[in-house]
């Protein structure tokens, strides 16, 4: 097979990831767009397969078939409440992957057929063109310490991610001197790299910077917590891209190049979309504290004897009058996994002609778009989920928000207490509304670790108790009444 | 050098492609535009084929090959379809 053909049969490829990403753009397009993209992968996997350099189809084999069954296995077996942490795996398992083909790439050209670890670490005379000749070399060697530093990071960074996500890891610990720490991590990686570059012969180098870099995806992520996450996942996201697009630099490979900045940008844009919605910047939610400013509010000042707490059936009664509501999902909503029961109290009080919409908060949940998987999943149309932009100036006309397992995400403060922590953050502003109604377990603070005036206001009634079991016996006493 | 300066127009060109196909996805498909775009970077699976299909290289290459395959098809074959479950949500009543 020429390469001719096989960059020609790359070009279509990506052309084909292009519209695949294109047709995300809308919703009924998106189930097309993503077999265009497929078989884009498809094709370029085929034509890739009849290169004559591979002759040994054990390796090959063998992976296939370990990836595609457990690959096969996490995307049919996952529930959508878990799709956080199926993201931050696969993020994990791209980040790998160009780590393996980066060392794969050194090793062979090392040409060391070690049968011993200490074999691997004795120092090779290389031919000085081993990795291209003058300037090739060198980018070759920077595409290939690059892709093993963000590769490695992307691995360890994804794991921690996935695991705090999953529950297995609930403490948040960090290296002493926390950004100084990771910044050290990072300097000693730097110089790992710049040492491979002037003298690549030596394996302990490769595997110092692999070291280094797996520790600092370890210690970027092990301080973050719970409503960081969706920054996380998206620059997560962005970084096995990137990594990607090197590993296309080491091979010259087009088709990796393209898919792998594509992948880049996305997961940067969102990156971006994240931290916007928080106010906050970048470096604030890798190595910021959120409550580190203001003077500290006494949550029993705030709520002390103004909080009104209601029964279902009463919220039902006043659900009965209601022309207009907006429902207001959290991370809570998933916990309890009360998305299905949202959906049949909306469905009873929609076929009592009230209207209804959902408000959705960008960084609602723990990765974007979180909430929206869920009510579709849930068989919400689509175009009722408002964005926060669009859903805000109707809280007005608004007769009774229901927010339910969403905090900060509503606190007033963020508009109007100058000095608090999360002042200016966009929230939606669910307290312009007639009633709201807060179904919540306890008063116990969100992720900010504030209290809420929402919950304490005239107009706010609040339900405690579990999220699904409240919602099903508002429903039951819609129905009934 | 030639071709370094070509592959750099490349990488540069579909940075700014990707800004331009990227913004205009509505929030309500972030979720499967991450596992979507996650599928593609499964591309990387054309490096590890290579990887692990040559034959001159030392046995640790192949050993490394066989894991860039199996993270790379976990990356496609998960990507996609859970893409596609996720998506097939998505239809209006």
């Amino acid at each position: 097979m020429s390469s001719t053909i096989v960059n020609f049969i790359y070009l279509i490829a990506g052309i084909l990831f292009i519209l695949g990403i294109k047709g995300l753009t809308k919703p009924a397009t998106a189930v097309r767009g993503n077999t265009l993209s497929a078989l884009g992968m498809l094709i370029a996997v085929a034509i890739t397969l009849l290169d004559s350099a591979i002759v040994n189809f054990s390796y090959i084999l063998a992976g296939a078939l370990t990836g595609g069954i457990v690959g096969g296995f996490m995307a049919l077996r996952i529930q959508m409440t878990s799709m956080p942490q199926m993201v931050a795996l696969l993020n994990g398992f791209g980040g790998g992957a160009s780590l393996t083909i980066a060392l794969a790439e050194y090793f062979s050209k090392l040409g060391v057929d070690a049968s011993s670890f200490a074999e691997l670490l004795a120092p090779v005379v290389l031919p000085s063109n081993a990795f291209g000749v003058a300037e090739e070399g060198t980018v070759t060697l920077v595409s290939i310490g690059l892709t093993v530093l963000i590769g490695a990071v992307t691995l360890t960074g994804s794991l921690i991610a996935f695991a705090k996500l999953q529950g297995l890891l609930k403490k948040s610990y960090g290296l002493p001197g926390g950004p100084v720490g990771n910044g050290l991590l990072l300097l000693g990686a730097c110089i790992a790299l710049g040492c491979l570059i002037i003298n690549p012969s030596q394996a302990v180098v490769v595997l110092t910077l692999v070291a280094l870099a797996l520790l600092l995806g370890l210690f970027l992520v092990l301080p973050i917590g719970g409503a960081d996450m969706p920054v996380v996942i998206a620059l997560l996201n962005s970084y096995s891209g990137l990594a990607a697009a090197l590993a296309g630099f080491i091979l010259g490979n087009t088709v990796l190049i393209v898919a792998g900045s594509l992948v880049g940008t996305s997961g940067l844009i969102l990156t971006k979309i994240m931290c916007v919605a928080m106010n906050r910047s970048l470096a604030n939610v890798l190595f910021g504290k959120m409550a580190d400013a203001g003077e500290i509010i006494d949550a029993d000042e705030v709520y002390a004897g103004k909080v009104t707490s209601a029964q279902p059936d009463e919220v039902a009664m006043m659900l009965e009058m209601a022309k207009r509501v907006v429902i207001v999902p959290g991370y809570g909503m998933a916990m309890a996994q009360a998305q299905h029961a949202v959906r049949e109290l909306a469905d009873a009080m929609e076929s009592r002609g009230t209207e209804v919409e959902y408000g959705i908060h960008p960084v609602a949940g723990r990765m974007p778009g979180h909430m929206n998987v869920l009510l579709a999943e849930a068989e919400v149309p689509y175009d009722k989920l408002v964005e926060m932009d669009r859903i805000n100036p109707t809280f007005e006309e608004t007769d009774v928000v229901i927010v339910i397992g969403a905090n900060d995400v509503t606190n007033p403060m963020a508009r109007e207490s100058e000095g608090s922590p999360i002042y200016g953050m966009p929230i939606l502003n669910v307290d312009k509304a007639k009633n709201v109604v807060v179904i919540k377990r306890s008063l116990s603070p969100g992720f900010s670790g504030l209290p809420n005036p929402l919950f304490a206001m005239d107009h706010t009634l609040m339900v405690y108790g579990d999220g699904k079991k409240a919602v099903i016996e508002m429903t039951t006493a819609l129905n009934q009444g | 050098m030639e071709i370094l300066i070509l592959l750099l127009a490349l990488f540069v060109l579909s940075l700014f492609l990707g800004v331009e196909l990227i913004v205009k996805v509505p929030p309500t498909l972030h979720t499967p535009l991450m596992s979507g775009t996650n599928a593609v970077s499964g591309i990387t699976l054309v490096g590890a084929l290579l990887a692990a299909g040559s034959d001159s290289s030392p046995m640790l290459v192949n050993i490394l090959g066989f894991l860039a395959v199996t993270f790379a098809t976990i990356n496609v074959v998960g990507g996609y379809l859970v893409t596609n479950r996720m998506l097939g949500m998505f239809k209006r009543k």
